[in-house]
């Protein structure tokens, strides 16, 4: 069964699988939406994963280039004039450049300083995105338009539920090619032993960053997609709160699982939409989670049920 | 002139508070090698809980001690649950933790409490003392004053009385100081309630001047820890200076530049010191053997 | 033609002069032992060598160009690679992905074929796969290519290492304490597969306790203690040196194996 799992195509396969079921299952427009939400967040998810699960660094500021992707795509049509599609590409470069730029001095730093430190740069970001408010709306926020493709605008769950569903599925797909080529291998070594990855050839510093630029793409793209997704966007998708839901998505679905990240995000997303009695309770029990599985559960959600399959299959 | 000592007084008053905080991190960082995000919150539960407690008739200073136990229960309880399960972990998983303990305080203060802004009376009332052209509000010298009673008690705690040197043994080498015989969970422990007491002074000193809600607590914790990096993450002098100069920085950058970046005044402090003194004002680099 | 050679190297740690002032050269093909009482620098040695530490003094020349100071990673780019004391194995890859590893230089390095899985990563990814395997087949470790390295016991981690270092193709191999913690029949494996990789033409450097080991195989033996060099020579020369049995054994000890012998 766990062979199966091995196999590259596998995880891509099962959450295209996923994406069909629930985008001709689900009734309500709502379930659509929520769905739609899942799937972008797990695409900030695997991108954080990446970096966190595989890579073994941290980041608590990733939210900082969700908005970044976000208020590019929602900036840049007014400033330059551009279409929507091209100031989300644009957002995509001005992330992977600022990861280049941020990322070499700060992945010099280990355990709670480059926390800290990404921590400090995600508020950054934010602050930004409140203050600049002639550019960005200020903390209330600001209009994106929508898309158009061959004549016709791009909005509406019925559209997005699938781009962001494709996107996800080639998301995870290309994840997994880098986990299992050279690169993919730098990191899982740097991350099992730093000096022994050296030894054995591989520029420590420079991996650390590509992991950084890599993870920084993914989540900008979805923080792109959820401004046109959306049609407006406030600076809190770039804030401290946000990047701590990341960690959560990652640490809960497993760190180092592809298919984790989905369920973690799923769960995050989709359960205080489904209890909506609870949703007051959201930050509680956000913390609660994170406290309980950082303790107890390190490993997450998947992994340790692939485990438990596969000590049950023995 | 008088616009200079204006900031300067506010950017100590302020800054006190960040020293405070610091200090409770270093404390805990010294024991236990944790950062404890959950730092701020200790401060936040001084100033709600003594609102809450004094508006249900307790007279202030009764209310201001029961606020005080009650940040150290929470910190004993954050210690015994959520930080000694996870003992030997890493450092990051460590900080997670307690960020996710920030969290969940913080998320049950808005439940507890409410989630207004709250007010505390000054302790000597609020005419403002004028001193080279600036007004001083007298909450302010109870603030510094009040953190330096508060250090020097601390300095003699760790110093003079047997539990504290148990504390600072337990921070030098916490193998050396279980074989000789000190608890060192419970000293651990006793860091995380003195650290909570601390906390708690600090927000119930400071509340009068900037009033406290549910989430102070944040803020506060990353200031705090950009106060203790900047001095020297375990350096309790460190911590103190780093807490003064980021506030000092805080109101003078405030004042003369832009008051929208504020904030973020800390942070780049955090980022500056991480990049080109990551051993900060008074921290001692550490030699990795391999 | 000189392997490596390295010119009064030392480096002191808060006051603490860990190596001091050693010298020694290496020619082609060797195999050269390092060995000295506990703490008397030989990881530290090592490890100036290899480039994790920055020597505060001296040089290390490798083929007779200068390479004092240059990362690990350099060092490997020029034929120089190194086991660990402490076993530092990718306890989360598998025995096989392990040993890839040791291929990355070998690899190409672009991440956009990588993240594309374009044919010529997936032929390069067989192809390192393919070499890996014939490296575990070399020291024994085929059967287990796809186990978790978590799952392997200790003496075949101490083995796997050893064959992540040989996939970088080193030309100088620095081996540290390869047989400490193995018992008699493992130390005999670990003997046979170092004369093999010094037969296969590769200059092993080794640090060792296990003195009968050294004694067998060296064809020089370096002698360290308090991080000063004692004495250098051929096994026979070194294992009769008053100096060097009272460094291991102490004046008194000395003494006794005087007296013993005598």
């Amino acid at each position: 069964m766990a062979r199966i799992f091995s196999h590259p195509l596998a995880v891509p396969a099962l959450i295209a699988a996923i994406v069909l079921a629930c985008g001709f299952g689900l009734g309500s427009n709502f379930y659509l939406r929520v769905a739609t939400l899942v799937w972008i967040s797990a695409l900030a998810a695997i991108g954080l994963n990446l970096l966190m699960g595989f890579a073994g660094q941290v980041s608590l500021g990733h939210a900082g280039f969700f908005g970044i992707g976000a208020y590019a795509t929602a900036v840049a049509p007014n400033v330059f004039g551009i279409s929507p599609l091209l100031a989300l590409v644009l957002g995509l470069v001005a992330a992977a450049v600022i990861a280049l730029l941020v990322g070499r001095p700060i992945l010099k730093l280990k355990g709670h300083y480059l926390a800290v430190a990404t921590l400090g740069f995600g508020i950054l970001v934010a602050m930004v995105l409140s203050n600049e408010s002639g550019l960005t709306g200020g903390p209330d926020g600001m209009t994106v338009a929508r898309p158009v493709l061959f004549g016709v605008k791009i909005k509406g769950v019925d559209n997005w539920y699938w781009i962001s569903g494709a996107v996800l599925v080639l998301g995870a797909w290309l994840a997994l090619n880098l986990v299992n080529s050279p690169t993919g291998r730098a990191l899982r070594a740097l991350h099992d032993s730093e000096v022994a990855a050296r030894v054995a050839g591989i520029d420590v510093a420079r991996y650390k960053v590509i992991a950084f630029i890599v993870s920084a793409v993914y989540t900008a793209l979805a923080g792109g997609m959820l401004a046109l997704f959306n049609g407006f966007i406030t600076p809190d998708v770039a804030g401290f709160m946000h990047s701590i839901e990341f960690v959560v998505m990652v640490v809960l679905g497993g760190m180092g699982s592809i298919f984790g990240s989905v369920v973690g995000a799923a769960i995050l997303i989709a359960l205080p939409q489904a209890l909506s009695a609870f949703q007051e309770y959201e930050h509680l029990a956000l913390g609660f989670i994170l406290m309980v599985f950082m303790i107890f559960l390190r490993k997450g959600i998947v992994p340790s049920l692939v485990a438990l399959i596969a000590r049950g299959a023995k | 002139m008088a616009e200079f000592l204006q900031f300067a007084f506010s950017g100590l008053t302020v800054g006190a508070v960040y020293a405070l905080v610091a200090l409770g991190f270093t404390l805990i960082y010294n024991a236990s090698d944790v950062v404890n995000f959950a730092q701020g919150e200790f401060v936040m539960i001084g100033g709600m809980a003594t609102v809450a407690i004094a508006s249900a008739g307790v007279p202030l200073p009764v209310a201001a001690v029961a606020a005080i136990v009650v940040a150290i229960a929470v910190g004993l309880l954050l210690h015994r649950l959520a930080i000694e399960p996870a003992r030997g972990a890493d450092a990051v998983t460590l900080i997670i933790i307690t960020i996710g303990a920030s969290i969940f305080l913080r998320s049950a203060a808005s439940f507890v409490f409410d989630k207004q802004f709250h007010t505390l009376p000054p302790f000597t009332g609020d005419t403002p003392i004028i001193f080279g052209g600036a007004a001083i509000l007298p909450q302010s010298l109870w603030v510094l004053g009040g953190g330096m009673v508060i250090v020097v008690c601390l300095w003699v705690f760790l110093s003079k009385t047997l539990l504290g040197k148990a504390i600072l043994a337990t921070a030098a080498n916490r193998l050396a100081a279980k074989l000789v015989g000190i608890n060192t969970s419970y000293v651990v422990g006793l860091s995380f309630a003195v650290s909570a007491a601390i906390g708690a002074l600090a927000g119930i000193l400071v509340t009068p001047i900037t009033l406290t809600r549910y989430d102070v607590g944040t803020l506060l914790a990353l200031k705090g820890f950009a106060a203790a990096m900047v001095g020297g993450m375990g350096s309790p002098i460190g911590a103190i200076v780093g807490g003064l100069l980021i506030g000092l920085l805080e109101a003078f950058g405030a004042g003369y530049i832009s008051s929208d970046y504020k904030d973020a005044i800390a942070f780049l402090a955090i980022l500056a010191v991480l990049f080109f003194m990551p051993t900060g004002l008074f921290g001692r680099a550490s030699v990795e053997r391999v | 033609m000189t392997a490596l050679q390295v010119s009064e190297i030392g480096i002191d740690f808060g006051g603490v002069k860990a190596v001091d002032s050693v010298s020694f050269t290496i020619e082609e093909g060797q195999i050269f032992s390092i060995i000295g009482p506990n703490g008397a620098g030989k990881t530290t040695l090592f490890n100036l060598i290899s480039g994790v530490y920055l020597p505060k003094v001296g040089r290390v020349a490798l083929f007779d160009e200068d390479v004092t100071g240059l990362a690990p990673n350099r060092l490997v780019a020029r034929g120089l690679s190194r086991t660990f004391q402490n076993l530092q194995i990718f306890f989360r890859m598998t025995v096989a992905e392990n040993v890839m590893v040791g291929r990355h230089l070998r690899e190409a390095r672009g991440v956009v074929p990588h993240l594309l899985s374009l044919p010529s990563v997936v032929r390069q990814n067989r192809e390192s796969r393919r070499e890996a395997l014939r490296l575990l087949e070399r020291i024994g470790l085929v059967g287990r290519a796809d186990d978790l390295a978590a799952n392997l016991p200790y003496g075949a981690l101490k083995r796997l290492e050893i064959a992540r270092a040989l996939a970088t193709e080193p030309k100088v191999l620095l081996l540290d304490e390869p047989a400490a913690g193995c018992n008699p029949r493992e130390t005999e494996e670990i003997e046979h597969q170092i004369k093999e990789i010094a037969d296969s033409g590769v200059t092993v450097v080794l640090v060792e306790h296990d003195m009968k080991l050294v004694m067998r195989i060296s064809d020089r033996i370096h002698v360290l203690d308090y991080g000063r060099t004692l004495a250098e020579g051929e096994a026979e020369a070194i294992r009769t040196n008053p100096e060097v049995i009272k460094a291991y054994l102490g004046t008194h000890g000395a003494e006794e194996a005087a007296r013993a012998r005598g």
